[in-house]
């Protein structure tokens, strides 16, 4: 069956085809497709949940797998780091189900804090690695990924990268009748097994030890890590093009994922006899394999994105069997340490790669990358468009009222993770940090240690409060720190795609098959923010609707004054998830053209027509935040 | 031969559909496709670009520079950033109607897409340029821009697929009451 899959989408459909069993996961870009397209496909035999962080859902698929069901986990790189403490132990105990934790990781970065390579974090864990170079690959090798895991009982780790993830393919996939359907045993009591202790920890290290160092073989036969040879001879065009090996020097091209597509697009063009390795098992690496590409190059060069880690494996390996190899790579300065590869830096880091002569022979490519140079010289200056608040966006309204309240106060802003790190753009500018997933509401009490003077704020979205800010509070609170706690409640998580969360009550399973509950008093799970920090023993707590802004800059002002651990929740729906008919309009008469909207807000809906003030109505949302800033009353609801 | 297909603009002027359609299209006729779309923080008012690639000898979604057969410019500044990958003769459709970013409405830089249009009638030979607001105001939605330019775009030749086809994915993706309005708009440009 051939069908058009995002890498993502192929990802789940391969998972199902596996026969998974349970899948958690926390929403990450560019991970979140995985687990919605198992929800949305889920005929109801696969339990499917949003976790409240990267840490519980990988706890509750190891328990999971320990009755012999198969599980995913998915989230991007940086959740790995969450969930790093469970995963690293349950290297050493195993599991019974095939257990596959999908972690997607961001080259460039497009959208992550870091840019962490999850090859070198399987590496640290001993865990096996793999890493598809596409999204048919992807679809295929979830499967074996699965088998693989089972048949050593232990955990593996898949990492596709954003350019795999979301790049969409005509795919061949299974049917449904084609499916592996897995039965789970259930959980067999045995705590010599399941128990992690010192003494059963030893043996497990000396057990992954020997695993691993078997690995390196059997990976070397996996079908997935290759040596494929290139004689491109009619690439070119011309009898110049004809360059094989000038200097007698063989060479070959190490490299993996989606490189791999761009060393293979990219060879199309160059006429040159060339070895590449592909490496979709990053650990343990495929020595043997490695060896017998080695033994017949005598340059590499290793096109790799984020860690150097084949160019580390050839180069151990070249030492290890003494091979007069010269490897290429980031060590050496010849590809980028950091940021993605491209079809176009791949393609010149090849053509450097092969000597000089080659590339002048293959002139015309050195004249195409020239051309854009030259074209580059009178292009016109290009507007800059960073990513920003929508328009309408409820944050845009909460951190202006904050800023009012507080304006000719020493002050500070520790901010978070989600669509609310965006309010650090100008003109609002109120975002002074921003670390990692529900770091700010600590970091702001660490300022405030230093500098008593100083009036600590820290901002969290709903989504994130859950995930890992709570136990922030519980600190403040325990340690006595002074500090206004600001949550930014839009009832969803906004940046990743409108995910449920625990604060909302409604599960995946519900959100996907659109059950959704009537209203929010249907919900009676829910988790009531006001009711955990007040559980938690903060005793100021305000709920205030910020597109209400007056009394949002008094609630502020109010709230700031105290001492103590304060709260305010601003509670105001995203704007993709409600949004108001009406529209504002500017009333021209009225308008003196001050720009104080447009200065203060930055919103994105204010434009300047002729240099006049104008609301674009095909992005106003009607939030009406413009009018409560006018100081001419020039702004109304059209 | 592959086909190189690129549709740039900013978040939200719904590049995505029209990349879907055409990838439709394409594997009605059994064509490979890939392709590849923004998605995550730079959606919020970013550069957003679809590249689609077409044929059977395809390794990447990604197009490298030079190679692009059609740009498809959904807005005048994005399609000039993206001008490094047409290739040499490639056409190049664009709106001409700009969308103006928070940085140059504060900085008050008078950016209005005049300079981006008359830079693209220096480099470009093969070149459509439309004003979609007035064209989406005649067909009366400002949802249609996509169909007003992926309409252009099917006029070129260049995609080797047929507005019929299109419209046969299009009654499948869009809902019925906005059907018509958006075969209207792929029709506008004749």
């Amino acid at each position: 069956m051939n069908s058009f899959l995002m890498g993502n989408e192929a990802i789940a459909l391969g998972a199902m085809a596996a026969g998974v069993n349970v899948v958690a996961g926390y929403p990450g870009t560019p991970s979140t497709e995985v687990l919605e397209t198992v929800a949305k496909k889920n005929k109801g035999n696969i339990y499917v949940e949003w976790s409240v962080n990267e840490k519980a859902a990988l706890e509750l698929a190891a328990g999971a797998a320990y009755t012999g069901a198969r599980t995913m986990v998915t989230m991007k790189q940086v959740g790995l780091n969450v969930a790093a403490d469970p995963l690293l132990s349950l290297a050493y105990i195993g599991v019974k189900g095939g257990m596959v934790i999908m972690v997607a990781d961001d080259p460039g970065p497009i959208s992550s804090q870091t840019e962490q390579d999850t090859r070198t974090f399987a590496a640290f864990s001993k865990l096996p690695c793999f890493d598809p170079s596409s999204v048919q690959e992807a679809y295929d090798m979830i499967q074996e990924a699965f088998e693989f895991s089972e048949e050593y009982h232990t955990p593996v780790i898949m990492r596709p990268t954003t350019r795999v993830c979301h790049a969409y393919a005509s795919c061949e996939i299974k049917s449904e009748e084609e499916y592996y359907v897995n039965k789970p045993e259930g959980f067999v009591k045995d705590s010599k097994k399941w128990v992690i202790f010192p003494k059963l920890s030893y043996q497990a290290h000396l057990n992954i030890e020997e695993r691993n160092a078997k690995l390196t073989s059997i990976l070397s036969k996996y079908g997935r890590n290759e040596i494929i040879h290139k004689q491109l001879k009619n690439a070119c065009v011309g009898d110049e093009c004809n360059t094989t090996n000038t200097k007698g020097l063989r060479r070959g091209i190490a490299t993996h994922g989606i490189s791999y597509s761009y060393v293979m697009d990219g060879l199309r063009g160059i006429d040159t006899d060339i070895s590449v390795l592909k490496v979709a098992t990053p650990f343990p690496f495929p020595c043997e394999l490695a060896l017998d590409f080695l033994k017949n190059v005598d340059e590499v060069l290793c096109i790799e994105e984020l860690d150097p880690v084949i160019e580390r494996a050839l180069t151990y390996v070249c030492g290890r069997y003494n091979l007069d190899v010269k490897i290429y790579g980031k060590i050496t300065g010849n590809i980028a340490n950091a940021g993605e590869n491209t079809c176009d830096s791949v393609k010149e880091s090849i053509l450097s790669f092969i000597d000089k002569e080659a590339n002048d022979n293959c002139r015309h490519i050195d004249e195409k990358l020239m051309g854009d140079i030259k074209m580059a010289d009178d292009m016109p200056e290009l507007p800059i468009r960073p990513p920003v608040l929508c328009a309408g966006c409820p944050h845009r309204a909460s951190f202006y009222a904050v800023k009012e309240a507080m304006k000719g106060q020493k002050t500070i802003f520790c901010g978070d993770i989600g669509c609310y790190t965006l309010g650090n753009a100008m003109p609002l500018d109120m975002v002074d940090t921003c670390l990692c997933m529900g770091a700010g509401v600590n970091m702001t009490q660490g300022i405030g240690r230093v500098e008593p003077d100083t009036r600590c704020f820290a901002f969290v979205g709903d989504s994130t409060f859950f995930a890992s800010a709570i136990t922030g509070v519980v600190n403040a609170i325990y340690n006595h720190a002074n500090m206004t706690l600001i949550v930014l409640d839009n009832s969803t998580t906004a940046m990743t795609g409108h995910q449920p969360h625990p604060g909302t009550g409604v599960r995946m399973m519900e959100f996907a098959n659109g059950n959704m509950p009537k209203s929010h008093e249907d919900i009676a799970n829910k988790i009531n923010i006001e009711k955990v920090l007040s559980g938690l023993g903060v005793e100021v707590i305000e709920t205030v609707d910020p597109l209400d802004l007056n009394n949002a800059i008094a609630c502020v002002k109010k709230v700031a004054e105290i001492d103590g651990v304060k709260a305010i929740i601003f509670k105001s729906p995203c704007i993709a998830v409600a949004r108001s008919d009406k529209k504002a309009v500017v009333v021209e008469d009225k308008c003196i053209n001050c720009k104080k909207c447009i200065k203060s807000l930055g919103c994105p809906a204010l434009i300047l027509d002729n240099g006049k003030v104008v609301i674009d109505a095909s992005q106003c949302t009607g939030c009406m935040l413009c009018e409560k800033v006018c100081p001419m009353d020039a702004i109304t609801k059209g | 031969m592959n086909k190189n297909i690129i549709l740039c603009g900013v978040g939200g002027q719904g590049t995505v559909l029209a990349s879907k359609l055409i990838a439709g299209a394409a594997m009605r006729r059994n064509i490979p496709v890939m392709s590849a779309e923004t998605i995550g923080m730079a959606q919020k008012g970013g550069s957003v670009v679809s590249y689609i690639r077409l044929g059977d000898d395809l390794y990447t979604p990604m197009i490298p520079k030079k190679e692009a057969d059609i740009i498809v410019g959904f807005e005048p500044s994005e399609a000039v950033r993206m001008l490094p990958y047409l290739k040499d003769g490639g056409s190049v459709i664009v709106n001409s109607c700009p969308t103006k970013p928070v940085t140059s409405v504060l900085a008050e830089s008078g950016y209005d897409g005049i300079e981006m249009v008359e830079y693209l009638k220096k480099k470009v030979s093969k070149l459509t340029v439309i004003d979609c607001n007035k064209a989406a105001e005649e067909i009366g939605s400002s949802k249609a821009i996509n169909m007003i330019l992926l309409g252009a775009a099917l006029n070129t030749g260049e995609l080797d697929i047929t507005k019929e086809e299109i419209k046969e994915i299009l009654a499948q993706r869009v809902k019925p009451q906005f059907f018509e309005m958006n075969c209207r708009a792929l029709d506008y440009i004749k």
